[in-house]
């Protein structure tokens, strides 16, 4: 495969890895926060913390689109689906995310017709097919996914379905990054930044952290030397006293973003003037909804939802996991009441969740696995 | 397309913090309420960890959590429980071994063992509820035939006789049940296997989507082998007798929901004759067995066919019976390329995926190269490989060396990204 | 979820936005209507996303980004060897 074995080679990370090291100052520690969920499961899936010395900490962020959806909502989308007649689409990631009264799953087996997809497009194929029934599709994601969304409701005009709609949950980064960095509790170096977002919405949204709130962040691609490069690029970045946006995912990321994908957005959807995030709570500007003049195509304004609020069990800390203040074995939960097959909270659903990427992936007890990993 | 529609703004915008002006009705989640309660209950019994750093400590109480009883909390079933990982798990342990309980039930293997006569028998039983029932490289009746073989296989036993039992769906053509039963004419031809017995039942229109098998076989052995999941030792290497993943991937791919096309078919074929070749160079080969079975000289510990949950799953049910740790090497693992490519697409790890058609050994390293050479010899063992190695240390885990040289673990599948795929 | 991976563009059908692509083998249509400001041709590298193309893999970039780290790779070694020989004297 192009473009990804080339991006995976050891040899080279290993030099990466000596030249971070290299860039650290001695007796310094330093926090960089990868936002996106996809990073995070790279950062597992890899290994890739054993190429970093032990005085970088690497936090996980929010970027994780499914793990900031609050329970009320999934109880929105439930009964949506247990409605006569409808067809609920979704990503496989939320079959198991909990709400105030069970998952997608669970509702399934309790005879919802829900089904998974790879693609909204999927759905639309579904909503021919089937049309005595209405196709809702979840649409979640952060601006990566918005566009898909977004063509899927135009293609479902052109084509004059009556019997399509999504259900919109997008989210935007931006005002996430920006409640991270007004979290009191953390004081980061710098960030990796989001790579298919950026593909989206460019770099320059980010440049008011770097103005702003002087921190470095470079948008990193998603493989292990992307990743190893960016964190060398802000090492670089703050040995040589810079503080700006930098791109490392230039094979990808155009620094203006995509025109048309922002264009179809901007045709279909538009900005909430709030939204709740589970675990970070209500934050403005930071959701997007369908337009009046796609009013047929939005499952909110078609089916009457209940709209209830659930709060979160005192126990669970999502909230501070993914503002990066807790690492996932620190929530004191976490392994025991809240586990991938026991869900408590969202951080341990999704593939993308800190949680369930360090139970599935990391955890164990460094020592011990570095010993039965020499050969 | 509208030219003076406002642009959406994703920077940052500068505004006054804004939220609901009341938050209407508020409710909580009881489920997750009463699960936490619950754990609170279980740690009251921690033990002392205050040489452990605080992760450790943490691990520790996870490793707890994990050895605890299974307990089902489910009110109904769901798709989960038949996808073979934990959730498969706490079903059997808590609900039917719960009830069946007796010794030849505990050690939860794809067959049961025991003596009758002088003879070791081996008896096992499966279902097939493939969907869709034809697909490249194969149907249900393949797999159905093919299946219980190798069950019997991987215990060494030589597959005698076996039985099938027909659940059909009112409606079923005729001429689709005539291909499935030529599939399994020929799939049994090819096994040395006769089926002796059966049964049919039909169930009224959309009760049964078409055609559900159910196939129990009985075989003896004839080697001086005991072959068990508890059996690996640190120092055993792991092989894997061929590429992973093409079956469950075929399956996915052949419900045609999905929009993709790869060459790639299902990998089902009988082991018997494979599992033999192997004895046969291990130390295991065809004579009087000890009548309570013995170990002999086979370095064989254990052999499992990587069905439902694929490879990962087998080596962490090996882990945990045997108390050890599996060490696997990403890049040894032999995938197909298109295998790779549609589950990457999928969001899937072939590592789960499950094969029809691959066994997995695990022998003491001194037998490595012995048990190698003699899967290579034969049709069915040309792509073997040796994936990976057992250590004392952690136990229960099966840790990844990754291609890019870092550690992560593999853990029992959770959920079910594949259903219905055997 | 979704994952965001490289695939060749195999042909631009003519259906609405839609190209056959070539992932490692695994062949799929996808819609390229996200491209629709670059010309999309048979053999391009784009990023695919749910079944959309999000972007296309500037090869040029690629290449450049892999000898920066190929570069390092050689600066890496050099300090190895360096380092070996000094450590004979």
């Amino acid at each position: 495969m192009r473009f990804v074995d080339e991006f995976r080679d050891a040899e080279m990370a290993q030099a990466l890895s000596a030249e971070i090291l290299n860039l650290c100052e001695p007796g310094r520690r330093y926090k960089f926060m990868e936002v996106c969920g996809g990073h995070t499961h790279t950062i597992y899936k890899h290994g890739l913390e054993d190429y970093l010395p032990e005085t970088v900490t690497l936090v996980h962020g929010p970027g994780c689109p499914v793990c900031v959806i609050p329970m009320g909502r999934v109880d929105d989308a439930i009964a949506i689906a247990t409605k006569p007649d409808v067809i609920m689409t979704t990503f496989g990631d939320m079959m198991r995310v909990p709400g105030g009264r069970g998952s997608f799953f669970d509702a399934k087996a309790a005879g919802a017709d829900i089904r998974m997809v790879y693609s909204p497009l999927d759905s639309l194929k579904i909503a021919q097919q089937n049309p005595d029934k209405h196709v809702v599709f979840m649409a979640i994601g952060f601006e990566t996914t918005a566009p898909s969304s977004a063509m899927t409701v135009l293609r479902a005009k052109a084509l004059d379905l009556e019997n399509f709609s999504i259900f919109c949950n997008h989210v935007t980064i931006i005002p996430a990054i920006k409640a991270i960095l007004d979290s009191p509790d953390l004081r980061l170096d710098g960030f990796i930044g989001p790579g298919h977002v950026s593909t989206v919405i460019g770099c320059r949204p980010y440049e008011f952290i770097s103005r702003q709130y002087t921190k470095p962040l470079v948008t990193a691609g998603f493989e292990p030397l992307d990743i190893l490069q960016s964190i060398k690029m802000i090492l670089d970045q703050i040995v040589e006293g810079r503080c700006e946006v930098e791109n490392q995912y230039t094979r990808v990321v155009p620094w203006d973003g995509n025109p048309k994908a922002l264009e179809v957005i901007s045709e279909v959807m538009e900005l909430r003037p709030y939204f709740e995030w589970r675990g970070l709570g209500f934050i403005s500007h930071s959701a997007l909804r369908v337009r009046d003049s796609y009013a047929s195509f939005d499952a909110e304004r078609i089916f009457q939802l209940p709209g209830v609020r659930v709060a979160d069990p005192k126990a669970c800390q999502c909230g501070e996991v993914l503002k990066g203040v807790l690492k996932p074995w620190e929530c004191k939960v976490f392994g025991t009441a809240c586990t991938p097959e026991t869900p408590i909270g969202t951080c341990m659903v999704s593939s993308e969740g800190a949680c369930a990427a360090y139970y599935n992936f990391g955890r164990f007890t460094r020592d011990r696995v570095k010993e039965a990993s020499r050969a | 397309m509208s030219p003076d529609r406002p642009r959406v703004d994703f920077s940052l915008i500068e505004t006054e913090s804004q939220g609901p002006v009341d938050v209407a009705e508020e409710r909580s989640a009881d489920w997750a309420e009463e699960a936490l309660r619950e754990h609170d209950e279980f740690e009251q019994y921690e033990p002392a960890t205050e040489h452990l750093t605080r992760e450790q400590q943490v691990l520790q109480r996870i490793d707890r959590a994990r050895a605890r009883k299974a307990r089902l909390k489910e009110e109904r079933i769901t798709l989960a429980h038949g996808a073979g990982g934990k959730a498969t798990h706490t079903l059997i342990e808590a609900l039917f071994l719960e009830q069946f309980r007796n010794p030849l039930l505990e050690p939860l293997a794809d067959q049961a063992v025991f003596g009758v006569n002088g003879s070791r028998l081996a008896l096992t039983t499966d279902s097939y509820v493939v969907s869709p029932l034809f697909f490249p490289g194969g149907d249900i009746g393949d797999l159905a035939v093919n299946g219980t073989v190798n069950d019997l296989a991987m215990s060494g036993a030589r597959p005698l006789y076996l039985s099938a039992g027909f659940i059909l769906e009112e409606g079923f053509m005729v001429e689709d049940l005539q291909r499935i039963v030529e599939s399994m004419r020929r799939a049994a031809e090819a096994a040395d296997v006769l089926i002796v017995t059966g049964d049919t039942k039909v169930v009224g229109r959309g009760k049964g989507d078409g055609c559900y098998i159910n196939t129990s076989g009985v075989g003896v052995i004839e080697r001086d082998v005991t072959l068990s999941a508890s059996a690996c030792k640190p120092g055993d290497v792991v092989i894997v007798s061929g590429p992973i993943g093409e079956h469950g991937i075929t399956v996915m791919l052949a419900r045609g929901e999905l929009d993709i096309e790869c060459d790639v078919e299902s990998d089902t074929a009988p082991l018997h004759s494979l599992v033999a070749a192997l004895l046969d160079k291990c130390g295991g080969e065809v004579g009087a067995p000890a009548p309570t079975g013995g170990r002999g000289s086979c370095g064989v510990r254990c052999l499992r066919d990587a069905t439902r949950g694929g490879v990962a799953t087998i080596l962490n049910e090996l882990a945990v019976a045997s108390q050890v740790a599996f060490v696997v090497d990403e890049a040894a693992v032999p995938v197909r390329d298109d295998v790779m490519g549609a589950s990457e697409l999928l969001g899937i790890d072939p590592l789960y995926v499950a094969c029809e058609g691959r066994m997995v050994v695990i022998v003491d390293g001194a037998q490595a190269d012995a048990a190698l050479a003699a899967l290579h010899g034969h049709s069915l063992g040309a792509g073997a490989a040796v994936i990976g190695r057992v250590k004392d240390d952690p136990p229960g885990l099966v840790l990844l060396k990754t291609t890019f040289g870092g550690t992560r673990i593999v853990d029992m599948l959770v959920g079910d990204p594949l259903p219905r795929i055997c | 979820m979704c994952l965001g991976i490289p695939g060749r563009i195999l042909e631009v059908l003519d259906e609405a936005d839609l190209a056959k692509v070539d992932v490692s083998g695994v062949r799929r249509k996808v819609n390229i209507g996200l491209l629709e400001h670059e010309r999309v041709l048979p053999g391009d590298w784009v990023l695919i996303h749910v079944g959309f193309a999000l972007s296309k893999i500037d090869e040029d970039e690629a290449a450049a980004t892999l000898v920066m780290l190929r570069g390092m790779g050689q600066a890496y070694t050099d300090e190895l060897d360096a380092l070996r020989e000094s450590m004979i004297e």
